[in-house]
């Protein structure tokens, strides 16, 4: 037990101290490395949660798939840093106010003594958190799971309906056409001969 | 001795006991990283009425360890105003992942590192790390080439994730587990048995994603020497070079071995005359590694947005139906097809 | 027996579940549609609500029905409103077709989104459990939030889209973390069990207090009350007017509904606490709304401020915590879509191409232009101001006697002093139609299915100001057999 209260302190440091940096570093790129950190961490907490399938979908999904083309578009942007701090000071006290009156509360409201629970009991090693997963997703949680995916769908409607552009002029082809193509389309046979037929003389000489 | 090695080791024994393990797997695998980039100048070679290398050593044999030991001695340059940290940390975090997946692959029956439930997500999500090395060697670089390769490879790699990720929905759904060892005993039965055959699309566009998600031809456009030098490592040279030399020929491994284990049985053997057993998984992955090399040989480059069309419009379709297919036809009498 | 279940839960659900197929319908086909021929789109659309309309009037019982585990209610309540929901919706195609036409967003995404944005409207009104009402919102959000952007060449939507998914996304965050403090602290996500805990006391009270204050915040943030107004103005006037039209209108029903499942189903026994929070909201909503309203010289913003002091009335009836409260609450927001509606459809009437009518001066001597349409625009004015022989009238009158009879005097007294103010700026309009000279002399041609609806809208607000009964018989029959 003591080896894993260890664990859980080393990887919230780490969590905690990538959170700030994704905050207050001042590169884009490295921001987005920290929160890819801090994903990573807070999979390793899922894991000593027994929620290994929370943990690895969330390194498979957001470390493996958001984070990335996060990290596609923070690259590209050219992101004038000097121009987004602008107006930083003139907000970080009020922000600062805030957002410690918010943590107060929280730190108020969310000791455990609020929360009648105690630990769950430990599962035994041959219980699959994912079986167990899939058969409430199917059964009892089926509908907002299927709303789930129809909110999915809308999301990728609204992303093509929103860019999708048929823009003139672009050299886009059509493999199928391509692969259509027949030789007769292409090229015109010619039946040329191969030399001219020569005066008779020039032979001779 | 074990007993021996436990009473000496005390508290840290099962940290020593694994860190063994891990070793035993790594040193062999390391080896076959070796001998594969040998394996491929020569498998070439003889495609292309070549000879292939034949000085070091006899035939040849001790062409790898001269190349290590030439990239071992050279300079690692760092290119001005890169980021130093993220400039070397990159190809470790393209080793990293490609080594931890081998955690969860089963080399025989009971034999496999950690054998957790969740073995299928988990090699999806190492995989799906590894991009992360490249994008950060592109970007860190500061030049670009580099970047363009990095930017390439990214898209590349979340594209044919997708598809590779459906192909091993239908394996799962057919085996019933996510455990790999339990994949491999459901297949169970001799060569017919074996989901190649019921999976067969699945195959097929697991294996090609396979080759696209490690950035090896025809899917090269990640280094596309000829237009982009080398793409993301064009920066790099020495040791850190080697790395990456090292995590790309592992990936390929890496992926062979899933593919025999997922779709050609594993450690089964075809007929039932002859026993079960490691060889016959290192003999289908190294059939499996012969067509990554053949497909070097043998096809041009693809164009960018032909990648990307063949990803999206249509693996992902095909497996997307595929699935389906699977999941009707376990409600049929022919269920027994994936049991 | 459990295919009895089953068999239940797809019967109860029948409509959404057609909803979504036909959305998906709608989308493939316009796929294979020229421009020429996407008016299938619409027919298709207008096809799905009546179909829907006749699914839930076919499987009405008037009593309570759960299915998919308690996550989904069929009852009265959910039954009528989502046959306001199409009819309203319905309404709102037939307005926007030819703006939308003129404009270039008449594609087959804008009926699917319409439609997508009406099942979360539905799952809404039938959500019995925190999941479902969050899936709900989200998908009703998402829906919104794409549309208001699609005219993507024009930037004033583009940033009204943007204000509006980000501080939509914020509520929706503030949503959440308030549930799940209200789930951290009675242990259930189904609104009748988390009445349940909340009954037996079990549930600690400074947690559930926090949650609460969060919950009534991001309700707050989507129905748009004071203070959490600021992005209201901003998309009602960004957003192309069709889309306004849709976000004014319709979705408050599914607010409506949120409410009432969210406060008054679940966490009834907080009442007393919630109702301080919505007393402030609702005094504050009243009286920005109408004050900012009137230094608005553009209708669409101005009629976002008066949306803004709507909210503030309708958080009355709701405030009062009684049954009578909930019906007049419930009156009054048929009242307001029906309002909306024809408010934003004489600005869609009055639109034509590259030229939007929504400044107040557009309005200018309508009267000489069109007296009928200026007619209709009067009843409306009149209906929003609260002016006697009209809906909106009753609808107010309704709401501040539910607040009368619950005791709040004093606040009842200042609602009528800023629904005075409010009149101000409703007559300046009815004003300007009638007694300045036109500025714009454009012939006013609607297609005649705008012009039969429009009509039929306009006068429903005086027949039914005449005649409340009818309208009010049907709510009372939702809530008092919903409400138990």
């Amino acid at each position: 037990m003591i080896f894993q209260d260890y664990v859980f302190y080393a990887l919230a440091a780490i969590l905690l101290f990538a959170g700030l940096r994704v905050i207050t570093t001042r590169n884009p790129v490295q921001a987005a490395l920290f929160l890819v950190l801090a994903f990573f961490t807070a999979a390793g907490i899922w894991l000593l949660l027994e929620a290994e399938f929370l943990a690895i979908v969330l390194v498979l999904v957001y470390v493996g798939a958001v984070m990335v083309l996060f990290l596609f578009v923070v690259m590209m942007l050219d992101i004038n840093l000097d121009k987004l701090r602008e107006g930083f000071w003139d907000y970080a006290p009020l922000a600062g106010f805030v957002g410690v009156l918010m943590a107060l509360e929280m730190v108020m409201v969310l000791g455990s003594k609020h929360f009648g629970y105690s630990a769950p009991e430990k599962h035994g090693a041959d219980y699959s958190n994912t079986a167990e997963l899939g058969r409430l997703l199917y059964t009892d949680y089926v509908y907002p799971f299927e709303i789930a995916s129809v909110v999915l769908l809308v999301a990728i409607i609204a992303a093509i309906a929103l860019t999708l552009r048929r823009r003139a002029g672009t050299k886009h082809n059509d493999p199928a056409k391509q692969v259509r193509v027949k030789r007769a389309d292409r090229i015109r046979m010619v039946s040329m001969p191969a030399e001219k037929d020569e005066p008779a003389e020039g032979e001779q000489k | 001795m074990m007993d021996a090695l436990q009473q000496l080791f005390g508290p840290f024994w099962p940290v020593v006991w694994n860190l063994a393990k891990i070793v035993a797997i790594i040193l062999p695998l390391m080896g076959a990283v070796a001998y594969l980039t040998l394996a491929e100048r020569k498998v070439i070679g003889f495609m292309q009425v070549r000879i292939g290398p034949n000085r070091v050593g006899y035939y040849g044999l001790l062409q790898p360890l001269a190349d290590g030991i030439k990239l071992l001695f050279k300079e690692i340059i760092l290119p001005t105003a890169a980021n130093k940290f993220l400039f070397l940390l990159a190809p470790i975090l393209v080793l990293g992942p490609a080594l931890a997946a081998w955690a969860v692959v089963p080399f025989d029956l009971n034999l496999v590192l950690a054998d957790i439930d969740a073995g299928l997500l988990y090699i999806l999500a190492m995989t799906s790390v590894g991009v992360y090395g490249v994008i950060i060697a592109g970007w860190a670089s500061n030049s670009k080439y580099a970047f363009l390769g990095s930017l390439r490879s990214a898209a590349q790699i979340v594209s044919y994730e997708i598809a590779m990720g459906f192909a091993l929905v239908g394996v799962l759904m057919a085996a019933n587990s996510l455990n790999l060892g339990k994949i491999v005993l459901a297949q169970a039965g001799g060569f017919w048995q074996w989901y190649w055959l019921p999976l067969f699309p699945l195959f097929v566009v697991y294996f090609i994603s396979a080759v696209a998600e490690t950035n090896r031809a025809p899917f090269d456009v990640a280094e596309g020497e000829s237009e982009i030098v080398a793409g993301f490592h064009v920066e790099y040279s020495g040791m850190a070079f080697a790395v990456f030399f090292l995590a790309e020929y592992a990936n390929m491994i890496l992926v062979a071995t899933l593919a025999a284990v997922m779709f050609l049985g594993g450690w089964l053997s075809p007929v039932p005359f002859l026993p079960d057993g490691f060889p016959w998984l290192a003999l289908k992955v190294a059939a499996l590694l012969f067509l990554f090399l053949w497909f070097r040989a043998t096809f041009p480059r693809y164009r960018y947005d032909q990648i990307m069309r063949l990803g999206w419009k249509v693996f992902i379709p095909i497996t997307l139906v595929w699935i389906v297919v699977v999941g009707a036809m376990m409600q049929t009498p022919w269920a027994y097809l994936f049991h | 027996m459990m295919n009895n279940a089953i068999t239940y839960d797809l019967i109860a659900a029948l409509p959404e579940i057609f909803v979504l197929c036909m959305a998906m319908v709608v989308l493939l086909v316009s796929l294979f549609l020229s421009a020429r021929t996407l008016y299938v789109s619409y027919i298709l659309t207008q096809v799905t609500l009546l179909g829907a309309a006749f699914i839930t009037v076919s499987t009405h019982i008037p009593a309570v029905g759960y299915a998919f585990n308690g996550m989904f209610v069929d009852d009265p309540l959910s039954d009528i409103l989502k046959l306001m929901i199409y009819l309203g919706t319905s309404m709102v195609l037939v307005y926007s077709r030819s703006y939308i036409a003129l404009r270039g967003m008449y594609r087959g995404e804008f009926f699917a989104l319409v439609l997508f944005a009406m099942l979360g409207m539905m799952i809404m009104v039938s959500g019995q459990h925190f999941l479902t009402l969050y899936m709900g919102l989200e998908l009703l959000s998402l829906c919104l939030y794409s549309l208001v952007a699609l005219d993507r060449d024009n930037p004033r939507s583009t940033e009204a889209a943007m204000k509006y998914f980000v501080l939509g996304a914020l509520a929706s965050g503030m949503l959440l973390y308030g549930m799940s403090m209200i789930y951290g602290a009675t242990g259930a996500l189904e609104l009748s069990q988390i009445n349940a805990a909340l009954f037996n006391g079990m549930a600690d009270r400074s947690v559930l207090i926090l949650g609460l204050v969060f919950v009534v915040a991001g309700v707050a943030f989507k129905l748009g009350a004071v203070p959490f107004q600021m992005w209201l103005p901003d998309v009602y006037h960004g957003a192309p007017t069709a889309v306004t039209l849709l976000v004014g209108s319709v979705p408050k029903f599914a607010a409506f509904a949120f409410v009432i499942r969210l406060l008054i189903q679940g966490l009834q026994v907080l009442t007393v606490d919630w109702q301080g929070m919505l007393i402030v909201m609702a005094v504050l909503s009243i009286s920005i709304g109408n004050i900012t309203a009137i230094a608005q010289t553009n209708l669409k913003r101005m009629l976002a401020y008066s949306t803004i002091s709507h909210i503030g009335f309708l958080l009355f009836g709701f405030l009062s915590g009684s049954m009578n409260g909930y019906i007049s609450s419930m009156f009054y927001i048929s009242a307001y879509v029906l309002m909306t509606l024809g408010g934003f459809g004489m600005i869609l009437l009055l639109s034509r191409k590259g030229f939007e009518a929504e400044n107040l001066d557009d309005f200018k001597g309508l009267n000489q232009r069109s007296p009928w349409y200026a007619f209709l625009m009067l009843l409306l004015m009149f209906s929003m101001a609260g002016v006697p022989p009209t809906l909106g009238f009753y609808a107010k009158f309704t709401v501040l006697q539910a607040a009368l009879q619950a005791g709040f005097v004093s606040l009842v007294i200042f609602a009528v002093l800023m629904a005075a103010v409010g009149a101000f700026y409703y007559l300046r309009i009815v004003k300007l139609m009638y007694f300045d000279e036109p500025q714009d002399h454009a012939p006013i041609t609607p297609s005649p299915d705008m012009a039969l609806v429009l009509g039929i809208n306009g006068m429903a607000i005086l027949i039914l100001g005449l005649m409340p009964q009818r309208l009010m018989e049907l709510c009372a029959y939702a809530i008092a057999h919903s409400l138990q």
